[in-house]
C-alpha cells in the first residue's frame, strides 16, 4: 500500500451489507435537489447582503427610518437618532460597526431557530440533502455534541430576540414623525416598517422554545387554562413558522435595503400623510 | 374503465444479493402499486416476496421504497405517476433484507422494548383513570400511529449509519416517549423515572437534527417533529441545559416533573 493511503471504508448505510444490495444512492426520480438549492441561494443571497450592509457602518439612518440592522445602537460611534434606539452601553471603546454588537442576538435565533436548523442541514451540510437520500459523511453525531450541543441555548435567544422585536417597534412608532421629528407623519417606508415589526413578531411568537414556554412543558392544561390558551395561539403560528421566518427575513432586510437608499438619495420617501 | 401497460423495476434478491428486476404489467384505474405487485405474483413472479395486510393504510406491513421515496405500497396510487415512467419498488433500504420486498424490522421492535411503559398512579386502578380531553390531545396525535417504521426507515441518523442504531431510537420511539410523558397520569417520576433525562441520555436524543422527513413520510399524519421531538428536546433541554428552569424549581420547590 502507497504511503498515505487508506484503507477502504467498509461500505456502511444503504450500502451496508446486510441491506438489499443497490448501488445507488437514492432512486428518488423527483427533482429533490430544488428544496436544498433553493434554500441554499436564499440563505447565502441574505448572509452576503446581511454582512455587506452590517459592515459597511453608514447610511443607516435617513429621519424618521432607522436600518433594523443598527437598532439598538448600542456603541457611542452611533448616528446621532433623535428619540432614535442609541443606547450608548458599550462605549467609546468600540471601533467596529455598531451593527455588530446587535446582530449577533438575531443571529443566534435564526441560527438556533429550529427551522433554520433543518433548512441549513440539510442545503448547506447535506445531512441529509433530502429525505432517502444518502448523505456523503462518514460519521454523524447530530447534536449530542460540542458545538453542535449548543443547539438546546436556543431558549436564551429567544430571550434576547424578544426585546430586539420591542425595539423595532418603537422605531416603527418612530416612522409617524417626519424628517424633522414632527409626529402625524405617515410614508411608504412606514408600511415596510409595520409589516416588518408585524412579522418579526409573528416569527418569534411562533419560535418552538416560545410555544414549550407558553405551556408546551405543563403535563395538564386543564389546571392552567391561560397557559394553555396561549400555548393554542402560539401553536397556531408555529405551524406557519417556515413562512414566517422567511418573511421577516426578507422583510428585514428590505428594511434596511429602503433605508439605505434613502440614506444615499437614490430616491425620497412617498409621503401618505 | 382503461387499461393500460405499466413498466416497473422491482427489486428481487436476498441476503446474499439481488437486483433490479424489469417487469411490465397490466394497471386498471383505480389501483395502487401493492395491486401490481399482486398481479404479479399472480402471473409472472409466483414467488415474489412481499409483507402485506390490511391494504387500507392501516395495518403498515407494505412499506416500501417507491420511486426512491419510504411509502405505503396500498396507499401510493397508480394515477400519480406518469403513464411513460417506469415505477421503481425496492425493500426498505434502512433494514436489513429478508427476501425481494421483506426487511427484518425487528430493530424497531427491540427499541420498542427498550421504552419503559406507561407508570400507573399508585392508588388508581384500572377502568379508575379519569383525565381532560385537553389534557390528552397531544398524545392521541402520536396514538394514530400504525408502526409502518417509514419514519424509521427513512431517518438518516440510521439509515445513513448503521453504528447509530445502537444509541438512537428513531422518531417513533422517541414520539413514544414523549406521549408517555405528556401523559397526564403517568407516574414515571414519582417511580423514579426522569423521561426527558432518559429521552436524550438513553434513547439518543441529541442525535435528531430535526431535519423533518419523519414527518414528511408519515401515512397518518402526524407532525412527528412540531409536535413530538422538538416538544421532547425543548423537555429535555429544561432537565439537561436550563439553569434557569433548574433553579426556579430549586426556589420555588416544584417537582421537576412539571405540573
Amino acid at each position: 500500500m502507497a504511503t498515505g493511503t487508506r484503507p477502504p471504508r467498509p461500505p456502511s448505510g444503504v450500502h451496508g451489507a446486510s441491506r438489499a444490495a443497490i448501488g445507488a444512492r437514492h432512486l428518488r426520480t423527483d427533482r429533490w435537489w430544488l428544496a436544498p438549492a433553493g434554500t441554499a441561494a436564499g440563505l447565502l443571497a441574505f448572509v452576503a447582503y446581511s454582512t455587506w450592509r452590517a459592515f459597511a457602518n453608514a447610511d443607516y439612518y435617513a429621519a424618521p427610518y432607522v436600518s433594523p440592522f443598527y437598532s439598538p445602537c448600542l456603541a457611542e460611534n452611533c448616528q446621532e437618532m433623535r428619540g432614535g434606539p442609541n443606547l450608548d452601553l458599550v462605549g467609546s471603546w468600540w471601533g467596529l460597526s455598531p451593527a455588530l454588537l446587535i446582530l449577533v442576538f438575531p443571529l443566534g435565533f435564526r441560527l438556533t431557530c429550529y427551522y433554520y436548523r433543518k433548512a441549513y442541514y440539510r442545503s448547506f451540510w447535506a445531512s441529509p440533502p433530502a429525505c432517502a437520500v444518502a448523505e456523503p459523511h462518514s460519521r454523524y453525531t447530530g447534536e449530542t455534541r460540542f458545538p453542535l450541543v449548543l443547539q438546546n441555548l436556543h431558549r436564551y435567544f429567544f430571550y434576547a430576540a424578544v426585546p430586539v422585536a420591542a425595539v423595532l417597534t418603537y422605531d416603527t412608532v418612530l416612522t409617524f414623525r417626519d424628517a424633522d421629528y414632527a409626529w402625524g407623519h405617515m410614508g411608504a417606508g412606514t408600511l415596510l416598517f409595520l409589516l416588518n415589526a408585524a412579522l418579526i413578531w409573528a416569527y418569534t411568537l411562533s419560535c418552538h422554545s416560545c410555544r414549550h414556554i407558553m405551556g408546551g412543558r405543563l403535563r395538564h392544561f386543564s389546571r392552567h387554562p391561560v397557559r394553555y390558551r396561549l400555548w393554542g395561539w402560539v401553536s397556531r403560528l408555529n405551524a406557519r413558522h417556515m413562512q414566517l421566518a422567511w418573511a421577516s427575513l426578507v422583510s428585514v432586510a428590505a428594511c434596511d435595503l429602503y433605508v439605505y437608499l434613502l440614506a444615499t438619495g437614490a430616491f425620497t420617501d412617498p409621503r401618505i400623510f | 374503465m382503461t387499461t393500460y401497460d405499466a413498466r416497473f423495476r422491482i427489486w428481487r434478491g436476498d441476503a446474499d444479493g439481488g437486483g433490479l428486476r424489469d417487469f411490465t404489467v397490466e394497471v386498471h384505474d383505480g389501483e395502487v402499486v401493492l395491486d401490481i405487485v399482486h398481479r404479479l405474483q399472480a402471473t409472472e413472479a409466483p414467488d415474489l416476496a412481499v409483507r402485506w395486510n390490511c391494504k387500507a393504510g392501516k395495518c403498515g406491513s407494505c412499506s416500501a421504497e417507491v420511486n426512491g421515496r419510504p411509502r405505503l405500497m396500498c396507499m401510493t396510487r397508480m394515477s400519480v405517476f406518469d403513464r411513460a415512467e417506469t415505477v421503481t419498488i425496492t425493500p426498505l433500504r434502512a433494514f436489513p433484507v429478508v427476501r425481494d420486498l421483506v426487511t427484518d424490522v425487528s430493530f424497531n421492535y427491540r427499541k420498542a422494548r427498550e421504552v419503559p411503559a406507561f407508570v400507573p398512579p399508585e392508588g388508581v386502578g384500572p377502568g379508575e383513570y379519569r383525565m381532560q380531553q385537553v389534557d390528552v390531545d397531544r398524545s392521541q396525535e402520536f396514538r394514530k400511529c400504525i408502526e409502518c417504521f417509514l419514519c424509521q426507515d427513512t431517518c438518516h441518523v440510521v439509515r445513513d449509519h448503521e453504528e447509530n442504531k445502537e444509541a438512537f431510537a428513531g422518531p417513533r420511539f422517541l414520539m413514544r416517549v414523549a406521549e408517555l410523558d405528556m401523559h397526564p397520569l403517568d407516574a414515571a417520576a414519582a417511580s423514579g423515572l426522569d423521561r426527558r433525562r432518559a429521552a436524550q441520555e438513553e434513547h439518543g436524543l441529541g442525535y435528531c437534527n430535526i431535519t423533518k422527513c419523519c414527518t414528511e413520510v408519515c401515512p397518518e399524519g402526524i407532525r412527528i417533529t412540531d409536535n413530538a421531538l422538538i416538544p421532547l428536546k425543548e423537555r429535555a433541554a429544561d432537565r439537561k441545559y436550563d439553569p434557569l428552569v433548574w433553579l426556579g424549581n430549586r426556589i420555588l420547590r416544584r417537582r421537576p416533573d412539571a405540573p
